[in-house]
């Protein structure tokens, strides 16, 4: 099973993934499974009803608002990249977080560089499969790197005018 | 009067100098590769050009002060080869950097509050503004506070770092646009309601490069108190939206054409009244923290008039010349915007040597409230002269060469660094510049034919903005020569258009007799007081055709 990186009150952590990713021409497997959009909008009801653990990966150019209604019954909503230069799931992150509430898992599959750690962090990603196998160690030294943040986001750090209101 | 960097500003420097230090360090270790440094120092502004690794220094809404200047002085004397270069995005180049030195550099720079955060990579870019912001008369505000709000909302932010293409903004609060805004990806217009309350107008979409666009309204009245969430929600519609499968069509002008502009401020409004507001705008606090620090301070009361300026001006020609072009109004009696000329024929355009760079600190300390503007026409400007030390100001940047009195004429050429520097250059930019300012600078002639505008590109890219010339010349390739595309008629300003093009290219030793018969046709045409412009948008492209191309014939 691969190593995931998980991000839990400003701590990463290694762990053991339960769930299986599950291509659109695969069987679906016994157990937890990650499938496509697609295929959750036909069989999802059915997986659901066997009393699994669901999570749905996401495509960059499909919209996460689709998801709107299923997500308390979602336990892992996938985000993919498919380069590390397509940030269009840092916006379905954070809708995912602010606008649709999601409190299940988001996680960052795909061209998932250490680099992008901080920003992942900040847009609500609390799982991650790092693609350069960096370690849980380095993740979060470079998402906490930095000791202020400018705006609000949805990792509800303090931004620095409220910090400043404060001082 | 400039917005100083508080405690935690000088932090998020520190933090992120310290974090490109230890980047470098993997990187000169070899434990990772070019190819893995590329996205990574292309963060913080480091290129790496045909000679030499190039560092890009953010010079925030094209603010400075004498201690800023003077670090840059230093910067470029101790690392590179003694000057720099100021761009059309008002940031600073240095084109000879070694990369062991990057990371002392950043160093250097973060003690006075420099830096050169988002100067390059996919994200929204380093802010531009009205370089006479605070200083003229026709503003409303002053559009440094805004610019600074969204320095730092836009500053590492989270969602926004990875866009299908760089992103650009622009501020003006005044009634003549010194800002090029509508050929920025946001150019926002500060101005005041019918109620009297400050509102954006907003354009989105604008742009040069392959395809330009001027860009569109999208909003002509957002509340200012919006500001944040409205940008939120465009860079949202962007980031989901834009196309990344090309990057010819990866900027936003290319979405906000195809959707057109109606349907893409639908999709923003949409969007934006979706969002929570209160979470993204910026508290009144804070907005009024960042005003206080831009307040006018240090101003004398003074005479309208100074004795010193109108007794030299009746004296000396050339200083009555220097105070046509040179010397703007200010809107405080007994003051002047003193224009800082970066154009001396057979200088490269923009090119400023760490001498020069001190002796202008210097100026700015003692005359100008220490202040000092970059002008995206690479030209810096002394933003608050007392009239009565214009002279004084005048002779000191005579003597360093910085006082040609050419600014908006002739010779007063934007250019890129084309191929000397760049690795995406097709043609040499600079030696174009050299000759054509060479070819004119005979000062009485440059004010005989009075405003025009030339802007020299070395590729499609459009660094040198050829599109908005009242002529353009853009380098292009042929068989592997160098060869030159005019353009006439275009305008970054307040009149913006793209120009049309002249004719078939022409070699790199025929651009500067072809501008002088444009120079020609213009004197032989022209009716009143008609600018260059003005000419050719009465007269149309056949007469300027037909004098350039007749030899052809």
């Amino acid at each position: 099973m691969p190593r995931l990186i998980r991000w839990k009150d400003g701590r990463a952590e290694a762990a053991e993934d339960p769930f299986t990713a599950v291509a659109d021409d695969e069987v679906v497997p016994p157990g937890d499974v990650i499938i496509s959009l697609t295929r959750f909008q036909v069989e999802g009801e059915h997986l659901l009803g066997q009393g699994r653990q669901v999570g749905v990966r996401v495509e960059p150019d499909e919209a996460v608002e689709a998801l709107a209604y299923d997500l308390p019954r979602i336990a892992v909503v996938a985000l993919a990249f498919p380069k590390f230069r397509d940030g269009r799931a840092f916006s379905a992150a954070r809708i995912l977080r602010e606008r649709l509430n999601y409190a299940g898992e988001v996680r960052a599959v795909g061209d998932v560089l250490l680099e992008q750690a901080r920003f992942m962090v900040r847009c609500g990603f609390d799982a991650f499969e790092a693609a350069d196998g960096a370690t849980p160690r380095q993740w979060a030294a470079v998402a906490t790197r930095f000791h202020h943040v400018y705006q609000r986001a949805a990792d509800g750090r303090e931004p620095a005018f409220a910090e400043r209101v404060r001082a | 009067m400039v917005y100083a960097y508080d405690r935690i500003d000088e932090r998020m420097l520190a933090d992120r100098a310290a974090e490109f230090r230890e980047q470098c360090g993997r990187r000169l270790a070899g434990e990772i590769t070019e190819d893995q440094f590329k996205p990574i120092r292309l963060m913080n502004g480091l290129y790496l050009q045909l000679h030499a690794y190039m560092l890009r220094i953010a010079i925030p809404y094209g603010t400075l002060d004498g201690a800023k200047l003077r670090a840059l002085a230093h910067v470029a004397r101790t690392y590179d080869r003694g000057y720099g270069h100021f761009t059309t995005r008002t940031n600073l180049q240095l084109h000879w950097i070694k990369l062991r030195d990057a990371p002392d550099i950043l160093d250097e720079l973060a003690k006075v509050g420099l830096h050169a955060i988002q100067t390059s990579g996919n994200c929204i870019r380093n802010l531009t503004a009205d370089p006479h912001a605070g200083a003229t008369a026709d503003e409303v505000d002053d559009p440094r506070i805004w610019a600074e709000a969204i320095r730092q909302w836009s500053t590492f932010h989270p969602e926004f770092s990875f866009l299908p293409r760089k992103f650009k903004i622009a501020v003006t609060a005044a009634s003549q646009d010194r800002a090029a805004i509508r050929v920025y990806d946001i150019g926002l217009r500060l101005h005041r309601d019918e109620d009297g309350a400050l509102a954006f107008e907003v354009l989105v979409g604008g742009g040069l490069g392959r395809t330009p666009y001027l860009g569109p309204t999208i909003r002509e009245r957002l509340p200012v108190k919006h500001l944040l969430s409205y940008l939120q929600a465009i860079l949202r519609v962007y980031n989901r939206h834009g196309r990344r499968d090309n990057l010819w069509k990866a900027r936003i002008k290319v979405l906000v054409a195809s959707l057109g502009a109606e349907e893409f401020g639908r999709q923003v409004d949409e969007e934006w009244e979706a969002s929570d507001k209160a979470a993204a705008d910026l508290p009144d606090t804070e907005l009024a923290r960042i005003r206080a620090a831009f307040a006018p301070r240090g101003f004398d009361t003074l005479p309208r008039v100074s004795a010193a300026f109108e007794t030299l001006e009746a004296d000396d020609r050339a200083f009555a010349r220097f105070a046509r072009h040179n010397v703007k109004p200010h809107k405080m009696a007994g003051y002047a915007i003193v224009d800082v000329s970066l154009k001396a024929p057979g200088e490269t355009p923009g090119d400023c040597s760490a001498d020069q760079m001190d002796l202008i600190a210097g100026l700015a300390e003692r005359y100008s409230l220490d202040e000092v503007r970059v002008a995206y026409e690479q030209n810096l400007i002394l933003p608050h002269v007392r009239l009565d030390d214009v002279p004084d100001v005048w002779r000191a940047l005579a003597e360093a060469d910085l006082a040609t009195p050419n600014i908006g004429l002739i010779s007063d050429i934007i250019a890129c660094p084309g191929l000397d520097y760049c690795a995406l250059a097709n043609a040499r930019a600079i030696p174009i510049a050299q000759d054509i300012a060479r070819k004119f600078a005979d000062p009485e002639l440059a004010e005989t034919i009075g405003e025009l505008k030339i802007k020299i590109s070395g590729c499609i890219n459009a660094c040198g903005h050829h599109h908005v010339g009242h002529i353009g010349i853009l380098g292009v390739d042929k068989k592997g020569e160098e060869y030159y595309q005019l353009t006439l008629g275009g305008s970054g300003e307040d009149d913006a258009s793209i120009g049309q093009i002249l004719g078939p290219a022409l070699p790199a030793d025929k651009v500067t007799g072809a501008v002088d018969d444009l120079v020609a046709v213009y004197l032989r045409e022209r009716q009143g007081s008609e600018r260059f412009l003005d000419t050719y948008r009465r007269a149309g492209l056949a007469p300027f055709k037909e004098a350039v191309y007749a030899e052809a014939h």
